[in-house]
Protein backbone atom coordinates (compact mmCIF):
# COMPACT_ATOMS: atom_id res chain seq x y z
CA UNK A 1 0.00 0.00 0.00
CA UNK A 2 2.99 2.18 0.06
CA UNK A 3 3.01 5.29 -2.12
CA UNK A 4 6.49 6.51 -1.95
CA UNK A 5 9.43 4.16 -2.44
CA UNK A 6 10.04 2.36 0.88
CA UNK A 7 13.75 2.51 -0.21
CA UNK A 8 14.51 6.64 1.18
CA UNK A 9 18.04 6.86 2.25
CA UNK A 10 17.02 7.77 5.87
CA UNK A 11 14.72 5.54 7.63
CA UNK A 12 11.56 7.27 8.52
CA UNK A 13 11.43 5.43 12.16
CA UNK A 14 14.61 3.66 13.27
CA UNK A 15 15.35 1.28 16.30
CA UNK A 16 18.67 0.28 17.18
CA UNK A 17 19.35 -2.82 19.79
CA UNK A 18 16.13 -1.17 22.02
CA UNK A 19 15.95 -2.45 25.60
CA UNK A 20 13.44 -2.20 28.23
CA UNK A 21 12.90 -4.05 31.35
CA UNK A 22 10.17 -4.01 34.40
CA UNK A 23 11.79 -4.83 37.71
CA UNK A 24 13.44 -8.48 36.34
CA UNK A 25 10.96 -8.68 33.44
CA UNK A 26 12.88 -7.88 29.75
CA UNK A 27 10.13 -6.90 27.75
CA UNK A 28 12.11 -5.60 24.94
CA UNK A 29 15.11 -7.28 24.79
CA UNK A 30 17.68 -5.54 21.64
CA UNK A 31 15.16 -4.67 18.99
CA UNK A 32 16.12 -3.82 15.52
CA UNK A 33 13.55 -2.10 13.52
CA UNK A 34 13.86 0.23 9.88
CA UNK A 35 10.89 1.62 8.84
CA UNK A 36 10.92 3.80 5.68
CA UNK A 37 9.38 6.40 4.79
CA UNK A 38 5.75 6.12 2.99
CA UNK A 39 5.68 2.47 4.05
CA UNK A 40 3.53 0.92 6.27
CA UNK A 41 4.75 -2.03 8.80
CA UNK A 42 3.00 -3.93 11.22
CA UNK A 43 4.44 -6.00 13.98
CA UNK A 44 2.45 -9.06 15.03
CA UNK A 45 3.28 -11.45 18.54
CA UNK A 46 1.29 -12.37 20.78
CA UNK A 47 -0.18 -10.52 24.18
CA UNK A 48 2.77 -9.91 26.67
CA UNK A 49 5.38 -9.73 23.79
CA UNK A 50 6.42 -5.86 24.10
CA UNK A 51 4.41 -4.47 21.04
CA UNK A 52 2.65 -1.82 23.03
CA UNK A 53 5.75 -1.08 25.26
CA UNK A 54 7.82 -0.89 21.64
CA UNK A 55 5.15 1.24 20.22
CA UNK A 56 5.37 3.62 23.49
CA UNK A 57 8.87 3.69 23.84
CA UNK A 58 9.05 5.22 20.12
CA UNK A 59 6.19 7.87 20.99
CA UNK A 60 8.32 8.82 24.28
CA UNK A 61 5.27 7.79 26.42
CA UNK A 62 8.23 5.33 28.12
CA UNK A 63 12.18 5.25 28.11
CA UNK A 64 13.81 2.83 26.70
CA UNK A 65 16.95 1.06 29.36
CA UNK A 66 19.18 1.01 26.77
CA UNK A 67 19.29 1.08 22.87
CA UNK A 68 18.32 4.09 20.21
CA UNK A 69 15.64 5.67 18.68
CA UNK A 70 15.37 7.79 15.85
CA UNK A 71 12.77 9.38 13.62
CA UNK A 72 13.88 10.62 10.68
CA UNK A 73 17.32 10.12 11.36
CA UNK A 74 17.36 11.80 14.39
CA UNK A 75 17.90 10.53 17.88
CA UNK A 76 14.72 11.14 19.87
CA UNK A 77 15.57 8.14 23.15
CA UNK A 78 16.42 10.77 25.34
CA UNK A 79 14.89 14.16 24.42
CA UNK A 80 12.62 16.42 26.28
CA UNK A 81 10.52 19.53 26.41
CA UNK A 82 10.71 21.86 22.93
CA UNK A 83 12.53 19.21 21.14
CA UNK A 84 10.27 15.98 22.03
CA UNK A 85 7.29 18.56 20.83
CA UNK A 86 8.39 19.34 17.87
CA UNK A 87 9.08 15.63 17.15
CA UNK A 88 5.23 14.70 18.63
CA UNK A 89 3.74 16.98 15.98
CA UNK A 90 4.89 14.70 13.40
CA UNK A 91 2.78 11.75 15.02
CA UNK A 92 -0.99 10.71 14.81
CA UNK A 93 -1.53 7.59 17.23
CA UNK A 94 -5.31 5.48 17.35
CA UNK A 95 -5.20 3.53 20.48
CA UNK A 96 -6.76 0.56 21.48
CA UNK A 97 -9.66 1.05 22.99
CA UNK A 98 -9.76 4.71 21.17
CA UNK A 99 -8.83 6.74 24.52
CA UNK A 100 -11.37 9.44 23.59
CA UNK A 101 -11.96 12.07 25.74
CA UNK A 102 -15.31 11.75 27.21
CA UNK A 103 -15.19 15.41 28.79
CA UNK A 104 -15.40 17.01 25.29
CA UNK A 105 -17.93 16.21 22.37
CA UNK A 106 -17.08 14.25 18.83
CA UNK A 107 -15.73 17.27 17.08
CA UNK A 108 -13.19 18.90 20.12
CA UNK A 109 -11.35 15.60 19.82
CA UNK A 110 -11.19 15.48 16.46
CA UNK A 111 -9.65 19.12 16.61
CA UNK A 112 -7.88 18.58 19.64
CA UNK A 113 -4.25 18.39 18.39
CA UNK A 114 -4.94 21.39 16.32
CA UNK A 115 -7.15 23.70 18.82
CA UNK A 116 -4.61 22.67 21.66
CA UNK A 117 -1.56 21.63 19.52
CA UNK A 118 -1.39 24.01 16.92
CA UNK A 119 -3.52 26.90 18.89
CA UNK A 120 -5.65 26.74 15.66
CA UNK A 121 -9.03 29.27 15.96
CA UNK A 122 -12.02 26.85 17.64
CA UNK A 123 -14.16 27.38 14.35
CA UNK A 124 -11.65 27.10 11.90
CA UNK A 125 -10.49 23.33 13.43
CA UNK A 126 -13.97 22.78 13.90
CA UNK A 127 -14.73 22.55 10.13
CA UNK A 128 -11.39 20.84 9.54
CA UNK A 129 -13.11 18.58 12.24
CA UNK A 130 -16.66 17.49 10.29
CA UNK A 131 -13.93 17.18 7.06
CA UNK A 132 -11.83 14.38 8.96
CA UNK A 133 -15.03 12.81 10.28
CA UNK A 134 -16.66 12.64 6.55
CA UNK A 135 -13.33 11.18 5.72
CA UNK A 136 -13.85 8.31 8.35
CA UNK A 137 -17.16 7.88 6.62
CA UNK A 138 -19.25 10.06 9.44
CA UNK A 139 -21.89 12.61 9.24
CA UNK A 140 -21.78 15.95 11.06
CA UNK A 141 -24.48 14.75 12.91
CA UNK A 142 -22.06 13.21 15.07
CA UNK A 143 -20.32 16.24 15.91
CA UNK A 144 -21.41 17.45 18.82
CA UNK A 145 -22.42 14.08 20.18
CA UNK A 146 -20.31 12.56 23.40
CA UNK A 147 -17.93 9.77 22.55
CA UNK A 148 -20.22 7.77 25.26
CA UNK A 149 -23.22 8.38 22.98
CA UNK A 150 -20.95 6.50 19.91
CA UNK A 151 -20.56 2.57 19.19
CA UNK A 152 -17.39 0.88 19.39
CA UNK A 153 -16.92 1.17 16.05
CA UNK A 154 -17.74 4.76 15.57
CA UNK A 155 -15.42 5.32 18.55
CA UNK A 156 -12.68 4.02 17.05
CA UNK A 157 -13.46 5.74 13.40
CA UNK A 158 -13.33 9.39 15.43
CA UNK A 159 -10.26 7.96 17.38
CA UNK A 160 -8.44 7.44 13.42
CA UNK A 161 -10.21 10.75 12.60
CA UNK A 162 -8.89 12.41 15.65
CA UNK A 163 -5.03 10.68 14.77
CA UNK A 164 -5.26 12.45 11.25
CA UNK A 165 -6.85 15.93 11.80
CA UNK A 166 -3.62 17.07 12.35
CA UNK A 167 -1.75 15.34 8.64
CA UNK A 168 0.85 13.29 10.70
CA UNK A 169 3.86 12.08 8.88
CA UNK A 170 3.89 8.84 11.00
CA UNK A 171 0.67 7.22 12.31
CA UNK A 172 0.76 4.92 15.19
CA UNK A 173 -2.20 2.35 15.40
CA UNK A 174 -2.31 0.15 18.51
CA UNK A 175 -4.90 -3.25 17.43
CA UNK A 176 -7.02 -1.36 15.17
CA UNK A 177 -9.71 -3.55 15.03
CA UNK A 178 -9.64 -5.33 18.54
CA UNK A 179 -13.24 -5.66 19.80
CA UNK A 180 -14.96 -5.01 16.60
CA UNK A 181 -17.31 -7.29 14.68
CA UNK A 182 -15.40 -8.90 11.38
CA UNK A 183 -17.19 -6.41 9.40
CA UNK A 184 -16.49 -3.34 10.97
CA UNK A 185 -12.96 -4.43 11.03
CA UNK A 186 -12.63 -4.58 7.75
CA UNK A 187 -13.96 -1.26 7.11
CA UNK A 188 -11.37 -0.02 10.13
CA UNK A 189 -8.77 -1.81 7.57
CA UNK A 190 -10.27 -0.10 4.53
CA UNK A 191 -10.05 3.22 6.55
CA UNK A 192 -6.66 3.02 7.56
CA UNK A 193 -5.01 1.96 3.93
CA UNK A 194 -7.44 5.09 2.83
CA UNK A 195 -6.16 7.54 5.27
CA UNK A 196 -2.32 6.47 5.04
CA UNK A 197 -1.90 6.40 1.34
CA UNK A 198 -4.09 10.29 1.23
CA UNK A 199 -1.69 11.41 3.88
CA UNK A 200 1.03 9.68 2.26
CA UNK A 201 1.92 8.93 5.69
CA UNK A 202 4.64 6.16 7.39
CA UNK A 203 2.73 3.53 8.95
CA UNK A 204 3.50 1.27 12.10
CA UNK A 205 0.49 -0.87 13.61
CA UNK A 206 0.64 -3.68 16.46
CA UNK A 207 -2.05 -6.27 15.57
CA UNK A 208 -2.69 -9.70 16.40
CA UNK A 209 -5.13 -10.09 13.94
CA UNK A 210 -3.68 -10.99 10.51
CA UNK A 211 -6.36 -10.20 8.55
CA UNK A 212 -5.66 -6.80 9.32
CA UNK A 213 -1.82 -7.16 9.56
CA UNK A 214 -2.40 -8.59 5.47
CA UNK A 215 -4.41 -6.05 4.60
CA UNK A 216 -2.70 -2.75 5.66
CA UNK A 217 1.35 -3.82 5.66
CA UNK A 218 3.72 -3.62 3.58
CA UNK A 219 6.37 -5.92 5.95
CA UNK A 220 5.28 -7.51 8.90
CA UNK A 221 7.76 -8.15 11.85
CA UNK A 222 7.11 -10.60 14.65
CA UNK A 223 7.59 -9.62 18.31
CA UNK A 224 8.66 -12.83 20.65
CA UNK A 225 10.29 -12.34 23.70
CA UNK A 226 11.72 -9.03 23.16
CA UNK A 227 13.18 -9.70 20.15
CA UNK A 228 12.09 -9.17 16.33
CA UNK A 229 12.40 -12.68 15.45
CA UNK A 230 11.48 -12.30 12.36
CA UNK A 231 10.30 -9.55 9.55
CA UNK A 232 9.68 -9.17 6.12
CA UNK A 233 7.04 -8.15 2.93
CA UNK A 234 4.27 -9.23 3.96
CA UNK A 235 3.97 -11.50 0.56
CA UNK A 236 6.76 -13.71 2.17
CA UNK A 237 5.02 -14.46 5.66
CA UNK A 238 3.30 -17.55 4.36
CA UNK A 239 6.68 -18.88 3.40
CA UNK A 240 8.81 -17.75 5.85
CA UNK A 241 10.42 -20.41 7.18
CA UNK A 242 10.17 -19.65 11.07
CA UNK A 243 7.97 -22.27 12.83
CA UNK A 244 7.18 -19.43 15.29
CA UNK A 245 5.49 -17.01 12.82
CA UNK A 246 3.92 -19.98 11.06
CA UNK A 247 2.53 -21.23 14.37
CA UNK A 248 1.10 -17.42 15.33
CA UNK A 249 -0.07 -16.69 11.45
CA UNK A 250 -2.23 -20.35 12.07
CA UNK A 251 -3.08 -19.84 15.35
CA UNK A 252 -1.96 -23.28 16.32
CA UNK A 253 -1.21 -24.23 20.03
CA UNK A 254 0.98 -26.68 19.47
CA UNK A 255 4.75 -25.24 18.12
CA UNK A 256 7.48 -23.50 19.82
CA UNK A 257 5.67 -20.43 21.19
CA UNK A 258 4.69 -22.21 24.88
CA UNK A 259 1.36 -20.13 26.20
CA UNK A 260 1.19 -20.17 30.09
CA UNK A 261 -2.13 -21.73 30.56
CA UNK A 262 -2.90 -22.90 34.57
CA UNK A 263 -6.19 -24.46 34.57
CA UNK A 264 -8.53 -24.76 37.55
CA UNK B 1 17.55 -8.46 61.78
CA UNK B 2 14.09 -9.08 60.14
CA UNK B 3 12.81 -6.29 62.43
CA UNK B 4 15.70 -3.99 61.61
CA UNK B 5 14.89 -4.48 57.92
CA UNK B 6 11.41 -4.41 58.16
CA UNK B 7 11.72 -0.71 59.53
CA UNK B 8 14.60 0.14 56.79
CA UNK B 9 12.04 -1.09 53.98
CA UNK B 10 9.40 0.48 55.28
CA UNK B 11 11.95 4.05 55.60
CA UNK B 12 12.74 3.51 52.10
CA UNK B 13 9.19 3.34 50.67
CA UNK B 14 8.51 6.36 52.53
CA UNK B 15 11.24 8.08 51.00
CA UNK B 16 10.64 6.62 47.75
CA UNK B 17 6.90 7.99 47.96
CA UNK B 18 8.15 11.55 49.33
CA UNK B 19 10.49 12.03 46.76
CA UNK B 20 8.06 11.44 44.07
CA UNK B 21 5.64 13.54 45.69
CA UNK B 22 7.93 16.30 45.79
CA UNK B 23 8.90 15.89 41.57
CA UNK B 24 5.40 15.92 41.32
CA UNK B 25 4.72 18.74 43.39
CA UNK B 26 7.71 20.36 41.36
CA UNK B 27 6.78 19.94 38.36
CA UNK B 28 2.71 20.87 38.57
CA UNK B 29 4.68 24.36 40.11
CA UNK B 30 6.45 24.83 37.14
CA UNK B 31 4.09 24.35 34.41
CA UNK B 32 1.72 27.38 36.65
CA UNK B 33 3.94 29.56 34.96
CA UNK B 34 4.78 28.60 32.08
CA UNK B 35 3.18 29.04 28.89
CA UNK B 36 1.34 27.48 27.30
CA UNK B 37 -1.87 28.44 29.71
CA UNK B 38 -5.69 27.26 29.56
CA UNK B 39 -7.57 30.13 30.86
CA UNK B 40 -10.56 28.10 29.98
CA UNK B 41 -9.87 24.89 31.94
CA UNK B 42 -8.58 27.24 34.78
CA UNK B 43 -12.55 29.16 34.83
CA UNK B 44 -13.86 25.37 34.41
CA UNK B 45 -12.25 23.93 37.70
CA UNK B 46 -12.53 27.66 39.39
CA UNK B 47 -16.64 26.87 38.60
CA UNK B 48 -16.20 23.19 39.92
CA UNK B 49 -14.35 23.83 42.87
CA UNK B 50 -15.80 27.03 44.27
CA UNK B 51 -18.98 27.60 42.77
CA UNK B 52 -20.12 24.01 42.77
CA UNK B 53 -18.97 23.53 46.76
CA UNK B 54 -20.64 26.39 47.81
CA UNK B 55 -23.90 24.31 49.16
CA UNK B 56 -21.78 21.59 51.06
CA UNK B 57 -19.34 23.99 52.59
CA UNK B 58 -22.18 26.20 53.67
CA UNK B 59 -24.33 24.24 55.05
CA UNK B 60 -20.94 22.73 56.91
CA UNK B 61 -20.62 26.20 58.22
CA UNK B 62 -23.95 27.14 58.85
CA UNK B 63 -24.34 23.62 60.93
CA UNK B 64 -21.12 24.42 62.71
CA UNK B 65 -21.72 28.38 63.51
CA UNK B 66 -24.66 26.86 65.20
CA UNK B 67 -23.17 23.95 67.03
CA UNK B 68 -20.55 26.16 68.28
CA UNK B 69 -22.76 28.77 69.42
CA UNK B 70 -25.10 26.03 71.54
CA UNK B 71 -22.12 24.05 73.05
CA UNK B 72 -20.00 27.25 73.95
CA UNK B 73 -23.78 28.47 75.68
CA UNK B 74 -23.88 25.07 77.83
CA UNK B 75 -20.41 25.23 78.98
CA UNK B 76 -19.84 29.47 79.55
CA UNK B 77 -23.62 29.90 81.38
CA UNK B 78 -21.56 27.86 84.09
CA UNK B 79 -19.00 30.39 84.77
CA UNK B 80 -21.21 33.25 83.85
CA UNK B 81 -19.59 34.01 81.13
CA UNK B 82 -22.00 33.55 78.02
CA UNK B 83 -21.33 37.14 76.70
CA UNK B 84 -18.28 35.67 75.57
CA UNK B 85 -20.17 33.36 73.53
CA UNK B 86 -20.34 35.62 70.32
CA UNK B 87 -16.09 36.16 70.03
CA UNK B 88 -15.58 32.25 70.94
CA UNK B 89 -17.73 31.96 67.70
CA UNK B 90 -16.40 34.09 65.32
CA UNK B 91 -12.94 33.54 66.57
CA UNK B 92 -13.38 29.58 66.53
CA UNK B 93 -14.77 29.92 62.97
CA UNK B 94 -12.47 32.44 61.21
CA UNK B 95 -9.07 30.80 62.57
CA UNK B 96 -9.88 27.19 62.58
CA UNK B 97 -13.46 25.49 61.47
CA UNK B 98 -13.83 27.62 58.92
CA UNK B 99 -10.91 26.51 56.81
CA UNK B 100 -10.57 23.07 58.15
CA UNK B 101 -14.36 22.26 57.70
CA UNK B 102 -14.75 23.82 53.94
CA UNK B 103 -10.94 21.87 53.44
CA UNK B 104 -12.07 18.46 54.41
CA UNK B 105 -15.61 18.89 52.99
CA UNK B 106 -14.11 20.02 49.06
CA UNK B 107 -11.12 17.05 50.06
CA UNK B 108 -14.02 14.09 50.04
CA UNK B 109 -16.15 16.29 47.48
CA UNK B 110 -13.32 17.80 44.78
CA UNK B 111 -10.64 15.95 45.37
CA UNK B 112 -12.13 12.57 45.14
CA UNK B 113 -13.73 13.75 42.02
CA UNK B 114 -10.14 14.92 40.63
CA UNK B 115 -8.28 11.58 41.41
CA UNK B 116 -11.42 9.53 39.82
CA UNK B 117 -11.42 11.26 36.39
CA UNK B 118 -7.61 11.87 35.83
CA UNK B 119 -7.35 8.06 37.30
CA UNK B 120 -9.71 7.20 34.77
CA UNK B 121 -8.06 9.26 31.96
CA UNK B 122 -4.78 7.10 32.94
CA UNK B 123 -5.96 3.65 32.85
CA UNK B 124 -7.96 4.31 29.48
CA UNK B 125 -4.77 5.76 28.19
CA UNK B 126 -6.60 9.75 27.46
CA UNK B 127 -3.37 11.05 29.75
CA UNK B 128 -1.49 9.43 26.96
CA UNK B 129 -3.42 10.45 24.02
CA UNK B 130 -2.69 14.48 25.38
CA UNK B 131 0.96 13.64 24.55
CA UNK B 132 0.63 12.18 21.39
CA UNK B 133 -1.60 15.34 20.62
CA UNK B 134 1.40 17.99 21.45
CA UNK B 135 -0.22 19.00 24.69
CA UNK B 136 1.56 18.29 28.07
CA UNK B 137 -0.65 16.33 30.56
CA UNK B 138 1.06 18.45 33.27
CA UNK B 139 -0.08 21.47 32.28
CA UNK B 140 -3.83 20.76 30.69
CA UNK B 141 -4.71 18.56 33.23
CA UNK B 142 -2.73 19.63 36.76
CA UNK B 143 -1.48 23.05 36.36
CA UNK B 144 -5.55 24.17 36.29
CA UNK B 145 -6.17 21.95 39.29
CA UNK B 146 -3.95 23.63 41.45
CA UNK B 147 -4.31 26.93 41.13
CA UNK B 148 -7.78 26.64 40.97
CA UNK B 149 -7.92 24.86 44.27
CA UNK B 150 -5.26 27.32 46.34
CA UNK B 151 -7.16 30.59 44.30
CA UNK B 152 -10.89 29.04 45.17
CA UNK B 153 -10.70 27.75 49.00
CA UNK B 154 -9.62 31.28 50.08
CA UNK B 155 -12.83 32.36 48.48
CA UNK B 156 -15.17 29.65 49.73
CA UNK B 157 -13.39 30.08 53.52
CA UNK B 158 -14.52 33.92 53.14
CA UNK B 159 -18.22 32.81 52.59
CA UNK B 160 -18.47 29.94 54.93
CA UNK B 161 -16.78 32.73 57.90
CA UNK B 162 -20.02 34.62 56.91
CA UNK B 163 -22.01 31.84 57.06
CA UNK B 164 -20.95 30.18 60.39
CA UNK B 165 -20.85 33.20 62.17
CA UNK B 166 -24.57 33.72 60.62
CA UNK B 167 -25.51 30.40 61.90
CA UNK B 168 -23.90 31.29 65.57
CA UNK B 169 -25.72 34.54 65.68
CA UNK B 170 -29.02 32.67 64.81
CA UNK B 171 -28.97 30.09 67.34
CA UNK B 172 -27.75 33.00 70.17
CA UNK B 173 -30.66 35.61 69.14
CA UNK B 174 -33.36 33.05 68.49
CA UNK B 175 -32.79 30.35 71.10
CA UNK B 176 -30.76 31.43 73.68
CA UNK B 177 -32.31 34.86 73.72
CA UNK B 178 -29.37 37.42 73.57
CA UNK B 179 -29.57 40.55 72.41
CA UNK B 180 -28.59 41.17 68.62
CA UNK B 181 -27.12 44.44 68.86
CA UNK B 182 -25.20 43.25 71.89
CA UNK B 183 -23.94 40.08 69.92
CA UNK B 184 -22.60 42.14 67.19
CA UNK B 185 -20.96 44.19 68.43
CA UNK B 186 -18.80 41.47 70.59
CA UNK B 187 -18.34 39.77 67.47
CA UNK B 188 -17.11 42.68 65.81
CA UNK B 189 -14.90 43.94 69.03
CA UNK B 190 -12.16 41.01 69.41
CA UNK B 191 -12.41 40.32 65.96
CA UNK B 192 -8.76 40.90 64.24
CA UNK B 193 -7.49 41.30 60.72
CA UNK B 194 -4.66 38.51 61.02
CA UNK B 195 -7.94 35.97 62.26
CA UNK B 196 -9.78 36.04 59.17
CA UNK B 197 -6.31 36.66 57.13
CA UNK B 198 -4.92 33.46 58.81
CA UNK B 199 -7.72 31.49 57.59
CA UNK B 200 -7.13 32.44 54.22
CA UNK B 201 -3.85 31.46 53.79
CA UNK B 202 -4.68 28.05 55.47
CA UNK B 203 -7.47 28.02 52.98
CA UNK B 204 -5.15 28.44 50.66
CA UNK B 205 -2.68 26.26 51.66
CA UNK B 206 -5.56 23.25 51.72
CA UNK B 207 -6.74 23.96 48.46
CA UNK B 208 -3.09 23.31 47.44
CA UNK B 209 -3.04 20.18 48.92
CA UNK B 210 -6.63 18.84 47.84
CA UNK B 211 -5.57 19.59 44.14
CA UNK B 212 -2.23 18.15 44.56
CA UNK B 213 -2.92 15.01 45.85
CA UNK B 214 -6.06 14.87 43.67
CA UNK B 215 -3.91 14.77 40.92
CA UNK B 216 -1.03 13.17 42.31
CA UNK B 217 -2.65 10.10 43.03
CA UNK B 218 -4.66 10.67 40.05
CA UNK B 219 -2.25 10.47 37.41
CA UNK B 220 -0.04 7.61 39.31
CA UNK B 221 -3.15 5.43 39.20
CA UNK B 222 -2.74 1.67 37.59
CA UNK B 223 -4.80 -1.33 36.52
CA UNK B 224 -8.62 -0.52 36.32
CA UNK B 225 -11.85 0.30 38.09
CA UNK B 226 -10.06 -1.34 41.76
CA UNK B 227 -6.88 1.32 40.88
CA UNK B 228 -9.31 4.21 40.78
CA UNK B 229 -10.85 3.06 43.31
CA UNK B 230 -7.97 3.24 45.17
CA UNK B 231 -6.51 6.19 44.13
CA UNK B 232 -9.57 7.58 45.30
CA UNK B 233 -9.23 6.75 48.54
CA UNK B 234 -5.39 7.66 48.78
CA UNK B 235 -6.55 11.20 47.68
CA UNK B 236 -9.16 12.08 50.24
CA UNK B 237 -7.56 10.42 53.18
CA UNK B 238 -4.36 11.76 52.25
CA UNK B 239 -5.49 15.06 52.02
CA UNK B 240 -7.44 15.36 55.28
CA UNK B 241 -4.26 14.36 57.24
CA UNK B 242 -2.11 16.51 55.31
CA UNK B 243 -4.89 19.55 56.11
CA UNK B 244 -4.87 18.41 59.94
CA UNK B 245 -1.13 18.51 59.86
CA UNK B 246 -0.64 21.74 58.13
CA UNK B 247 -3.18 23.22 60.03
CA UNK B 248 -1.48 22.74 63.15
CA UNK B 249 1.87 23.58 61.87
CA UNK B 250 0.07 27.20 60.35
CA UNK B 251 -1.50 28.22 64.18
CA UNK B 252 1.72 27.64 65.21
CA UNK B 253 3.13 30.18 62.75
CA UNK B 254 0.38 32.67 62.78
CA UNK B 255 -0.69 32.72 66.97
CA UNK B 256 2.65 30.90 69.00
Amino acid sequence: MSTVSPHSDTPKIELIGVKKAFGPKKVLDGVDLSVAKGESFVIIGGSGTGKSVMLKSILGLLRPDAGTIKVDGEETTHIDGRARDRVMTKFGMLFQGGALFDSLPVWQNVAFGLIQGQGMKRSQARDIAIEKLAAVGLGPDVANLSPAELSGGMQKRVSLARAIATTPEIIFFDEPTTGLDPIMADVINDLIVKCVRDLGATALTITHDMASARKISDRIGMLYQGKLIWQGPTSAIDDSGNAYVDQFIHGRAEGPIQMQVKLG
Amino acid sequence: MGFLSGIGRATLVFLAATGRLALFTARGLSHCVRPPFYPRLLVQQMREIGYNSLPVVGLTALFTGMVLALQSYTGFARFNASSAIATVVVLSITRELGPVMAGLMVAGRVGAAMAAEIGTMRVTEQVDALTTLSTNPFKYLVAPRLLAGTLMLPCLVLVADIIGVFGGYVVSIYRLGFNPSAYLTSTAQYLQTIDVVSGLVKAAAFGFIIALMGCYNGYHSKGGAQGVGAATTHAVVSASIMILMINYLLTGLFFS
